[in-house]
Order: structure tokens, then sequence, then C-alpha cells
């Protein structure tokens, strides 16, 4: 164990050397992979904060409880009672039929309510739940469609849904971006351990032929490619932080002309983490391929 | 103990390199191989550590069949041997004791014993003092010593050496020669090719003599 480290940290050692010794090449590579990847890392982020922005607005989503016509009022009364007394209700209003036909004529469908003999609206209760939770809004509806005089509950939520079937198709573009550009990081990683490999011949000759292994003439260039990924990943994360400062006071602005407080939120640890742990895995990928075919060449 | 039993290699083109060769050196012997250009002495030499492989026949290093080595084991076999080449083939970004650290490196030697080591080597081939210099500072002669502190740094019991005194004036080319007669009188078994047999003369060195792929002469010491 003590001999693997002290081989790795030797091979960090070299693969750190190599890359101060070229600074501009290195600043380059860093930030052709930081740009690239800061694409789908910015993409998700931003799909993120509309997630949690659909979360704060759709967070209470209504339920709307239709009475059948026979529901007389001591029966709606009934019913007003135990919505005050059920604690997943967060809060709850009655429309009446006559009141829903009101609001159904302010809406511009006067002219045909007019042609209508008696009034087809039913009495219903709006409600809140008391927590933004999918599964309390299926026990409501299940417990609310048992009561008598009950004809019809509604979720009203079809728009929630809509917005996460985009945030899902969003997310699928983010991660289909994400695969291609991370091809492409490959591809730079690759071709930069090529061009090492060719400015390494003499020192992996002279390796060999005192003893070098397989691994040990591999080794500094996954630590690298890892390195040079994981640069590129600082880079990306700052690019992103970057344009989180300046996006945030007009999406705050724009927010504020809605009513609304919302402030954009940057990657939090483990995002952070993730990113540079996924940077470092794609140079170690390009390192690992072109180790394979081009030291395989050079010393078959 | 270096046993070659009718070893023959032939190039692409069918150009012999070696023609049916049998030796054997014993531990401890001090054995000059001479003859001209293209005789066959690199080929041969570089049969030992399995840079190259004969096309047929056996090369066997203290009983173990060298030629039919698998790859993976090759680093192995080379770690156990001294090999310094015509050229030095140091690392011309790094100085003197990082080159002749090297082969501890590889062998992942714990790094105080290593330079321990690195400093006797150097000591033993009269560079002791110079570890921080580079070696593009240094003589012809002082390269090839510093190749020469690398390929024993190991403690090697063999030690190959393809013409070291190729490119070196007679003051330094004598020099490398009575190091390699001080490394034989220490216990390693020597393999040193020349054009120079002369050379080595003085210490009565078992010879053998190649020409266009075959021994033709085996003197014994």
């Amino acid at each position: 164990m003590k001999n693997w480290l002290y081989l790795h940290s030797h091979a960090l050692g070299i693969a750190v050397r190599r890359l101060l010794r070229q600074p501009v090449g290195t600043l380059l590579s860093a930030l052709v992979v930081g740009i690239a990847l800061s694409l789908p890392a910015a993409g998700y982020l931003l799909l993120d904060n509309v997630a949690s922005l659909a979360r704060g607005v759709s967070g209470s989503p209504e339920i709307s409880i239709f009475l059948s016509a026979e529901a007389t009022r001591a029966d709606i009364a009934e019913m007003e009672k135990r919505l005050a007394a059920d604690g997943d209700v967060g809060s709850y209003v009655f429309v009446s039929r006559d009141e829903a036909m009101r609001r159904l004529e302010r809406s511009g469908l006067g002219d045909v309510l007019a042609g209508l003999r008696t009034n087809p609206l039913p009495d219903a209760f709006v409600v809140t739940p008391a927590e933004a939770d999918p599964a309390l809004y299926q026990t409501l509806l299940a417990r609310f469609g048992e009561w008598a005089r009950v004809e019809h509950v509604q979720l009203d939520s079809a728009w929630v849904e809509r917005l996460h079937a985009l945030l899902e198709l969003g997310k699928s573009a983010v991660l289909l971006l994400a695969l291609l550009l991370g091809v492409a990081l490959v591809i730079v990683t690759f071709n930069t351990i090529r061009l090492q490999i060719l400015t390494q011949r003499h020192e992996i000759e002279v390796s060999r032929l005192l003893g070098a292994t397989d691994p040990f003439i591999r080794r500094p260039f996954y630590w690298f490619g890892s390195l040079q990924g994981l640069l590129g990943g600082v880079v990306a994360l700052g690019t992103v932080w970057l344009a989180v400062w300046a996006l945030a006071a007009p999406v705050e602005g724009l927010a504020a002309t809605y009513g609304a407080v919302f402030s954009l939120a940057g990657p939090g640890p483990l995002e952070s983490a993730a990113l540079l742990a996924f940077a470092a895995l794609l140079g170690w990928c390009g390192s690992e391929l072109s180790v394979r075919r081009h030291l395989r060449e050079k010393l078959s | 103990m270096i046993v070659f039993d009718q070893v023959v290699k032939r190039y692409p083109g069918d150009y012999v390199g070696l023609g049916g060769v049998s030796f054997t050196i014993r531990h401890g012997e001090l054995v000059v191989l001479s003859g001209h250009s293209g005789a066959g002495k690199s080929t041969l030499l570089k049969m030992i550590p399995a840079i190259e492989r004969p096309t047929s026949g056996v090369v066997s290093i203290n009983g173990q069949d060298v030629s039919r080595l698998r790859a993976s084991a090759i680093p192995y076999l080379r770690r156990n041997l001294g090999l310094v080449l015509q050229e030095s083939r140091l690392l011309f970004d790094r100085n003197v004791f990082d080159n002749v650290m090297l082969p501890l490196v590889i062998t992942g030697h714990p790094p105080r014993d290593a330079a321990r080591r690195v400093a006797a080597a150097l000591e033993r081939v009269g560079l002791a003092g110079r570890e921080r210099e580079m070696p593009a500072g240094l003589s012809g002669g002082e390269q090839q010593r510093v190749a020469i502190a690398r390929a024993i740094v190991n403690r090697p019991s063999i030690l190959i050496a393809d013409e070291p005194t190729a490119h070196l004036d007679a003051a330094y080319a004598r020099e490398i020669a009575a190091l390699f007669k001080s490394f034989n009188e220490a216990g390693v078994t020597i393999l040193v090719s020349t054009h120079d047999e002369r050379l080595f003369m003085e210490w009565r060195p078992r010879r053998l003599v190649l020409g266009k792929g075959m021994l033709i002469r085996d003197l014994a010491a």
C-alpha cells in the first residue's frame, strides 16, 4: 500500500511538472474543457432554479370538490365542518352554484349561458392542501371522493404536470448536451495525451529499458489527463458562478415585476463536487483511450 | 549465468543478425564482445534484456528462459540487469541525482534508502558532489559515468554494456573500462561490447569475437 501510494505520488508529481512546464498550453486546454463543461452545467443549474421556482408556485395546487345536485344546505354545512376539522386541509372556499355561474358569465360566456333555463353548475369546495406533497393530494382525493353527496373530485394540477414534463424534456436535452460535450472533451484529452506521449518518447523508452512496467509508464498520463479535466472543471465552476453573479440582479428585478421574490441559486457543494469529479473522470477517460492506443504503438 | 544456445535472429528481408550462436558465461566473468560493425554484437546484447527476441534458439539468464518470457515479466528481468548503451540515454530535463534515482523510483524504493544508494553509486563512478548538475553541463565521459551509476544503482548481478566507450576520447574510455573492471572485482558479471579490445586487455578478459552473425572465436581468459 505504501509503495502504491509512493508510486502514485511520484506519478502525480511528474504530471504536475508537465502541466507547469507549459503554462499557456495548460491554460488553453483548461479553458476549452471549462467552457465546454460550463454549457451543460449552466443548463442544469437553470433547470434546477426553474424547478425550485415551480415547486414554490405549485406548492399548493387546489382540489375542487363538486357536490351532487341533491346536496342540501345541511350536507354543505356538514362538509364544511369536516374540512375545518381536517388537519390535512390548509384552507378551503365554498363556491356556490350561483357564484360559479356569475364567474362563468364574467369570463365572457354570458351569451351562451343566457340560453340555459336552469343553472347546470354544481356547488363546490375549493380546497388547498396543508402541505405540497403529491402523496397527500392523492390521499385527499380518495378521502373526499368517499363522502356522500360528492359527485366528482378534481386536482387542478394540469399546468404543473405540463411544467414538469417540460422540465423533464429540458433535463434530457441537458443530459444529451453533456454527453456530446463529454465526448468532445474526451477527444481533446486524447489528443493532448497523444502529444504528451510523443514529447515524452525518450523518457518512456529509457524507463522501459530500466524495468518500468506498463502501469508505471501510464500513471503520469492518467494523472495528467485527470488534472487537466479537473482544471477544466474549476474553470466551468467559475464560469457558472460568474453567470449567476451577473444574472442575479436582472432575474430578481424581473421576478419583482410579477410581485414575486426569487433569486438565482448557484451550484451547491455537492453539485460542485460532482462537476469537478465528472470533469476529472472525462480527463481520465481521454487519457486511458490515448494511452492504450499510442503507448502500445510507440513501444511495440 | 548467461546461456546462448543455437540462437538465430532473422530480420525481415531475410537479413541474418545472428546465425546460430552458442556460449555460456558463468557468474563473475568479465567478457569482452568484439567484432566489426554489423557483426551482431548489439543484436546479441539486446537479447539478454529481451529488447530483441530470437527467431529460434534459447537465451537464458540464471536459468530463466528469456526468449519465451511473457511481455509483462520483462520489466522484472530488466530490473536485475544493469544496462549501459552506446549513447548515455540520460534524461536531460532532470539532474544527475534524478537520473541515477530513476531505476529505484521504478522499483518503488523508499526515498531515504534510494538517496543513499544514489550517493554511493555516484561516488563509485567518481561523481560524488555532482548530484545537482544537469547532464547537458557534463562532458561525454561524465555523462557515460552517470549512465553507469544508473546501471549499478540497483546492484545488479549482471552488467551489460553496448559500446560504452564508443564516443569517448582515449582517456575517458580508459576510465570507463577501469570502472567495469572494478565492478567485476566486486563480483558482477560483465558483458561488454567494444570496437577497441585493447582497453580491457590488461585484465585478460574472456573474448567473444563475432563475424557476420556467427561466433568465430571464444578466447578464454
